[in-house]
C-alpha cells in the first residue's frame, strides 16, 4: 500500500475526477486554475480537449480531495460564465486511461531479451525505433505506466512521459440533448440546477 | 431574378449601419445600456475613446475622478445607491492596476460594474510594451468576468454582455479590456441589442417547489424561528416581500451590515445586528433558536463566529440565488435556491400566522441587557469627551433615517453600522466583505450621483479619510454635495482595540497623526468644521445638513474606546462579550 493510500484512509480523500463542458475561450483555463490554487488544492493532471460537440470545450480534471471539497469545487467552477456544467466521478464511475512514452537505448533492447520481454508484458508498443533509441508507448491506468517505468529504470531510460488522464464518464449520455436546452432562454430543471441538488434525495426528516 | 428576389427580401429588416471606430461604438452601447454616469481617468491607452467622449458630453456626464481607485469606489457607490451598473472607465497599465481593490470589493460585495480598460495596440501584446500589463490575468480572481476585445467589430456584442453578466443573478464587477488599434478602428456599426440570454450562464435558478414545502413545514413547526437577511434582498429588490413574509410569520430578523436598510430599522421585528460587532441578543440567541432561516446571505466568518460551534442546534433554510452559497460554510437542512423575490411569496404563502410572542421576548430582554451594558454609555454619554456613538445617535435625530450613510472602515463603521437609523433601503453603503479602507469617500461621492435626490452623509476615520483624500478635489471640480464626518480618535482604532484586547496593549504603529483637515477641505474650496465639544454636535451637525454644498465636519472623540459587543476571533457567537 502506497504512502498516498494509506493518507487517503485517514483524510477521507480519494482521486476524484471533474469533468467540465465550457465554451471555447480564451483565458477560461487560467479562470479554472486559480479556482484550485487559490485554495491551495493540487490539480493531479488537467487535459483540456474538444467534446463531442464542435464549439464546446471539455476540461478533466483529476484531483485527491475529499468529496466535500470537490462538490465545493465543482459548484464554483460552474459559478464561472462560460462553464455550461461540471461532474465530479470517483475512478469506479468512469473508464479512464492516461498514455506513457519511454525513450530507451536501442541497443539495450537488441542485446537484453530481458528486456524485450519486459515491453511485450506490458503490451509496450514501438512508436519509433532508431539506431541510438527507441520509443515505446503505453496506454493504461497509472499504477501500469508506473509499474513499466520502474522496470525499465535499470536499463538506461532515456526519457519518460506521461499523459494527462482523460475519462469517459459510464453513465453519461453525451452532452449534445444537454446543449440544446441551454440554448432556450427558459430551460428545462435539469440544467439549471446542479448535480448536487437533483442527488438530494432526502432533504430533511422531522 | 433570384437576386432580385434576395434583395427584396432582406431589404426591409436591413438595419442602418453607421461606420463608427470602436469607441463611438462603445458610447452608443452605453448609452443604450441607459448609462448616464462614468467615473473615470483617461491616459494614453484609452484615449481613444476619450476622443470619442469629446462628441457625448450632452449625452455622457463623465466624472473626472483623482485616482482610479477613488473612481471605481465611486462606480460602487453609484451602483449601490441607485441599483444600476456602475461604469469605470480607466487606461492601461498603472490605471487598471489601481482598480484592483475596487474590483476585488465589488466582487465580495455582488456590487454591478462595468470597467473599461483601455490596453496597447494588438500588436504589442505581450512585448511589456509601455504601460502594458496582463489585465485580464491579474483581474480574473476579482471579476465576475472579464474579456480582451482586440477587434472593434467585437465591441457591440461584448458590451450587452458585460452588461448583462453584471446586473444578472448574483451581480458583480465585469472588465472589458479593449486594444487601442479596437478603439481607433471603423467599422460598419449595425445596432446594439441589449443581451438577456448566454448560454452557459444561468443567472437565475428555477425554484424547486418541494424545498418551498420543506421550508415551510418547518417554519410552521418551529417554536423559536429565527430569520437572518443580507444583502441579497436588496440586490433582489425582494424588501416588500421580505417585509410581509417576517410580518405574516412574525418572526424575530437580524440583519448583516450589507443587509441592514432593506426594512425600517424600527420595525418591531428588526431585532438587531449579526456578527462580530453586532447585537447581544441576535447573536446569543443564534445558538438558541431551533429553526434558522438565512435570505441572501452568505455566512461570512465575521457573521459567524466559530462554525463548529455555529446554529448547531437549529434547521437551517438557506434561500440564495448563487448555487455555490448552498452548503458552503453552514451545511443546510433545507436549500431554496433561487432569486429570493420569487421565493419569498411562495414561501410566505405556505407558512401560517403565527405570534411567538415569548421568544420575540427574549430578544427584547438581551436588547435591554445591552441597552444597559454598553449602548447608553455610547450614545448617551453625560460627561467626559465625545463618543462615535453620539455622533451618530445625533444624526439619526436630524436626517430621520432619511439620509443615505456611507461608511468606511474601523471602529466608526461598527459604530454607524450598528446605531445608524434607516428608513428607506439602499442607505447603508460600506465595504463588508472586503473592509477596504478609503471607500466612504468616493463611495459617497459615487452614491450622491446615483441618488442625486438624497442626503448623503459619508462616516471616515482618522485613518481611513487620508487613504483618498485626493476625492476631494473631485468633490471641487463637480460641485456634489456630499456631507463628510470624520470621527478622529487619532489612532487606527479598531487595529488600536484589537492590540488592547489580544495584545496586552503593545500598541504597535496605530498611533497615526493627520493634517487638518478643515484646512485641507479649504484648499478645495470645501467649507468645514471641526469639533471636540459636546454642545457643540448638534448644532453643528445641523450647519453641516443645512449647508448649501458639500462640508466637512471633524468631531474629535475619545481616544481609546472599544466597541462592544463583541464575539472575539475563533469565539463562538454566543461567547459575546459586552465588555
Ligand atoms: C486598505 C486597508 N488597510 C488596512 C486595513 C486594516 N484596518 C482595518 S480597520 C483599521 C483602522 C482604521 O482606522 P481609522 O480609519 O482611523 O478608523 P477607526 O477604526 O479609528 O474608526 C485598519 C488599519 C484595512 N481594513 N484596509
Amino acid at each position: 500500500m502506497s504512502i498516498q493510500h494509506l493518507n487517503n484512509i485517514i483524510t477521507g480523500k480519494q482521486e476524484y475526477n471533474i469533468t467540465v463542458y465550457t465554451e471555447n475561450q480564451i483565458g477560461l483555463l487560467n479562470r479554472i486554475a486559480i479556482i484550485f490554487t487559490r485554495r491551495k488544492i493540487n490539480i493531479e493532471s488537467l487535459n483540456t480537449s474538444p467534446s463531442e460537440i464542435d464549439s464546446i470545450h471539455r476540461f478533466d480534471i483529476v484531483l485527491n480531495e475529499t468529496e466535500e471539497v470537490v462538490r465545493k469545487l465543482a459548484r464554483q467552477i460552474e459559478k464561472q460564465v462560460e462553464v455550461l456544467k461540471v461532474y465530479y466521478h470517483t475512478n469506479e464511475e468512469i473508464i479512464w486511461q492516461e498514455m506513457a512514452l519511454y525513450k530507451v537505448p536501442t541497443d539495450t533492447i537488441a542485446e537484453k531479451v530481458l528486456v524485450e520481454r519486459l515491453l511485450r508484458e506490458h503490451g509496450a508498443r514501438a512508436v519509433v525505433i532508431r539506431k541510438d533509441y527507441t520509443v515505446f508507448e503505453t496506454t493504461g491506468h497509472r499504477t501500469e505506466t508506473d509499474n513499466l517505468l520502474e522496470a525499465l529504470q535499470p536499463y538506461g531510460l532515456i526519457e519518460f512521459v506521461r499523459s494527462a488522464r482523460i475519462a469517459i464518464i459510464k453513465s453519461s449520455e453525451g452532452f449534445n440533448r444537454k446543449l440544446r436546452e441551454f440554448e432556450q432562454l427558459e430551460p428545462g430543471q435539469e440544467v439549471s440546477e446542479n448535480e448536487f441538488l437533483s442527488s438530494r434525495d432526502k432533504v430533511f426528516t422531522m | 431574378m433570384e437576386v432580385l428576389q434576395e434583395e427584396i427580401l432582406i431589404s426591409p429588416e436591413k438595419k442602418e449601419t453607421m461606420y463608427v471606430s470602436g469607441g463611438v461604438a462603445l458610447l452608443e452601447g452605453l448609452i443604450a445600456e441607459g448609462v448616464d454616469t462614468i467615473f473615470g481617468y483617461p491616459g494614453g491607452a484609452i484615449m481613444p475613446i476619450y476622443d470619442a467622449l469629446y462628441d457625448y458630453k450632452e449625452k455622457l456626464n463623465h466624472i473626472l475622478v483623482r485616482h482610479e481607485q477613488g473612481g471605481i469606489h465611486a462606480g460602487q457607490g453609484y451602483a449601490r445607491s441607485s441599483g444600476k451598473v456602475g461604469v469605470v472607465f480607466a487606461t492601461s497599465g498603472p490605471g487598471a492596476t489601481n482598480l484592483i481593490t475596487g474590483l476585488a470589493d465589488a466582487q465580495i460585495d455582488s456590487t454591478p460594474l462595468v470597467c473599461i480598460t483601455g490596453q496597447v495596440f494588438a500588436h504589442l501584446l505581450g512585448t511589456d510594451a509601455f504601460q502594458e500589463t496582463d489585465v485580464i490575468n491579474i483581474t480574473t480572481p476579482v471579476t465576475k468576468w472579464n474579456y480582451q476585445v482586440t477587434d472593434a467589430t467585437e465591441i457591440p456584442e461584448v458590451m450587452a454582455k458585460a452588461f448583462h453578466i453584471a446586473r444578472s443573478g448574483r451581480p458583480g464587477p465585469v472588465l472589458i479590456d479593449i486594444t487601442k488599434n479596437a478603439q481607433i478602428q471603423k467599422f460598419d456599426f449595425e445596432g446594439y441589442e441589449i443581451c438577456n440570454h448566454v448560454r452557459s450562464y444561468r443567472p437565475k435558478p428555477i425554484v424547486r417547489n418541494e424545498y418551498v414545502e420543506q421550508a415551510a413545514e418547518l417554519i410552521n413547526q418551529a417554536k423559536k424561528p429565527f430569520v437572518i437577511w443580507g444583502q441579497g434582498v436588496i440586490l433582489g429588490e425582494a424588501e416588500k416581500e421580505f417585509q410581509a413574509f417576517i410580518e405574516k410569520t412574525n418572526i424575530p430578523a437580524a440583519w448583516t451590515i450589507l443587509g441592514v436598510s432593506a426594512i425600517p430599522t424600527d420595525h418591531e421585528l428588526n431585532v438587531g445586528m449579526l456578527g462580530m460587532h453586532g447585537n447581544y441578543g441576535p447573536n446569543v440567541l443564534t445558538n438558541e433558536c431551533d429553526v434558522l432561516i438565512a435570505i441572501g446571505m452568505r455566512f461570512d466568518d465575521r457573521v459567524t463566529g466559530r462554525l463548529d460551534k455555529y446554529a448547531k442546534q437549529a434547521k437551517i433554510i438557506h434561500l440564495d440565488i448563487d448555487p455555490a452559497e448552498i452548503d458552503k460554510n453552514v451545511q443546510t437542512t433545507v436549500p431554496v435556491w433561487g432569486d429570493c423575490k420569487e421565493t419569498l411569496p411562495l414561501l410566505m404563502n405556505l407558512c401560517d400566522q403565527k405570534k411567538h410572542t415569548e421568544w420575540l421576548q427574549l430578544f427584547r430582554d438581551y436588547q435591554q441587557k445591552e441597552v444597559d451594558a454598553v449602548i447608553d454609555v455610547e450614545l448617551k454619554p453625560k460627561s467626559g469627551e465625545l463618543t462615535m456613538g453620539e455622533v451618530i445617535n445625533q444624526l439619526n435625530i436630524l436626517t430621520n433615517g432619511e439620509a443615505i450613510i456611507v461608511t468606511d472602515v474601523g471602529q466608526h463603521q461598527m459604530v454607524a453600522c450598528r446605531y445608524a437609523k434607516f428608513n428607506k433601503t439602499r442607505s447603508n453603503i460600506t465595504s463588508g466583505g472586503l473592509g477596504t479602507m478609503g471607500f466612504a469617500l468616493p463611495a459617497a461621492i459615487g452614491a450622491k450621483f446615483g441618488a442625486p435626490e438624497r442626503t448623503v452623509v459619508s462616516v471616515s476615520g482618522d485613518g481611513g479619510f487620508q487613504m483618498t483624500i485626493q476625492e476631494l478635489g473631485t468633490i471641487m471640480q463637480t460641485g456634489i454635495d456630499v456631507k463628510m464626518i470624520i470621527l478622529n480618535n487619532r489612532f487606527l482604532g479598531m487595529v488600536r482595540q484589537w492590540q488592547d484586547m489580544f495584545n496586552d496593549k503593545r500598541y504597535s504603529f496605530v498611533d497615526i497623526q493627520s493634517p487638518d483637515f478643515v484646512a485641507v477641505a479649504a484648499a478645495y474650496r470645501i467649507e468645514g468644521k471641526c469639533i471636540s465639544e459636546r454642545e457643540q454636535l448638534q448644532s453643528s451637525l445641523k450647519e453641516m445638513l443645512e449647508h448649501k454644498g458639500s462640508y466637512l465636519l471633524e468631531v474629535m472623540v475619545t481616544k481609546e474606546n472599544n466597541v462592544f459587543p463583541m464575539v472575539p476571533q475563533g469565539c463562538s457567537v454566543s461567547e459575546i462579550r459586552l465588555k
